[in-house]
């Protein structure tokens, strides 16, 4: 009897121990798997002239591509800010860089303007503003997330949640990598140089 | 001549001080004040500054007031998994000995109803409600879009 309990004792530690080795190997793959396979972002977005901009457009270019909204006064003008500073420090090579602001609450900032917006950080960051569905789109190809939330003390009655990374998209389409929230503009340009 | 410049100097030194300007009352005091200029007033301002408990109690900052705004909100903006939000904060707690920063990315005054259009390089004043201390007059500087902190040589 006792023997049995030593015996089931056993088994579950080998388990614990086998379910451990486990996240051990897999979390690695995981990892890898987000960073090295390829995958090719895509968007087909109004500009503020109603024009649709496409990914296609900017083949041959870098794309620094970031998702917000112009309602949000904290954490967005903090990145939009380095990507104005990532502009101006990359002097010439700025040629070969487009960076992009999409909006993931459209119909409101097609109503507020979404180029006075970005044009106050940085003339030459492209602002676009599509249709819901097309944002989704957009959304699900970058793999980012975002969402509304009700917010009853918010200008409108809510709020908007939304990854607040920088993307990098090189010039053959490919998703390189991201900068995550608060990478400072030195960081990024650096990194830049490395790549162009 | 040497009087003219030292006066000019100081002429252009006195707006960029302002941020500078420490205010206080009882323990606790705030510098470092500065906001965002706007585009126009449809979109919520922003307020952030630096508070420093100099006492032996806790205290927290737990309200704000300004002619700048109709519905000024305490904010903490979290990031969990990559995804940003910025829910409303009830208090700033500010634990005693301590100095506490709002900042990008973090506590943050979040100033919904602009009055006016808030302009570079003007000021405007807020009254900031503490729980122990009572209620401090601050006046807070008006920054480029573009500024990620407020210019101060004693800046940590
Ligand atoms: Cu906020």
């Amino acid at each position: 009897m006792r023997l049995r309990h030593i015996q089931i004792g056993l088994w579950i530690m080998a388990g614990l121990a086998a379910l451990a080795y486990g996240a051990l190997i897999l979390r690695p793959q995981m990892n890898a798997q987000t960073q090295e396979t390829t995958f090719q972002p895509a968007f087909s977005l109004a500009d503020s002239a109603g024009q649709l901009r496409t990914t296609d457009e900017f083949a041959g270019k870098f794309q620094l591509v970031f998702f917000g909204f112009t309602n949000c006064p904290d954490v967005c003008p903090a990145t939009l800010s380095e990507m104005a500073q990532v502009m101006d420090d990359l002097g010439d090579a700025a040629a070969k860089v487009q960076p992009i602001f999409i909006s993931i609450d459209p119909e409101r900032d097609r109503r507020l303007g979404i180029d006075s917006f970005t044009q106050a950080f940085h003339p030459e960051i492209l602002g676009l503003a599509g249709d819901i569905e097309a944002t989704q789109a957009a959304a699900e190809s970058f793999r980012i997330f975002f969402a509304r939330e009700d917010a009853p003390n918010a200008a409108g009655g809510y709020t908007m949640s939304h990854s607040s990374a920088l993307y990098l998209i090189g010039p053959k389409g490919d998703w390189l990598r991201q900068y995550d929230y608060g990478t400072p503009a030195t960081e990024i340009l650096f990194d830049l140089n490395t790549r162009l | 001549m040497k009087n003219t410049v030292l006066a000019l100097s100081l002429l252009f030194a006195a707006p960029m001080a302002q941020a500078c300007e420490t205010f206080t009352i009882g323990d606790i005091s705030v510098e470092h004040a500065w906001s965002r200029a706007s585009i126009g007033t449809d979109r919520p301002g922003v307020l952030y500054l630096e508070i420093t408990n100099n006492g032996t109690t806790d205290d927290a900052l737990t309200g704000l007031t300004t002619p700048a705004a109709s519905m000024p909100m305490l904010h903490e903006t979290v990031v969990t998994d990559g995804i940003a939000s910025m829910p409303h904060a009830a208090s700033v707690p500010v634990p005693a000995g301590q100095t506490v920063v709002l900042s990008p990315g973090g506590f943050h005054g979040m100033l919904m109803g602009l009055t006016n259009v808030l302009k570079e390089g003007e000021t405007f004043p807020i009254t900031l409600t503490f729980e122990q201390a009572g209620s401090l007059d601050v006046s807070v500087d008006v920054l480029s879009m573009r500024v990620e902190a407020a210019a101060c040589d004693d800046a940590k």
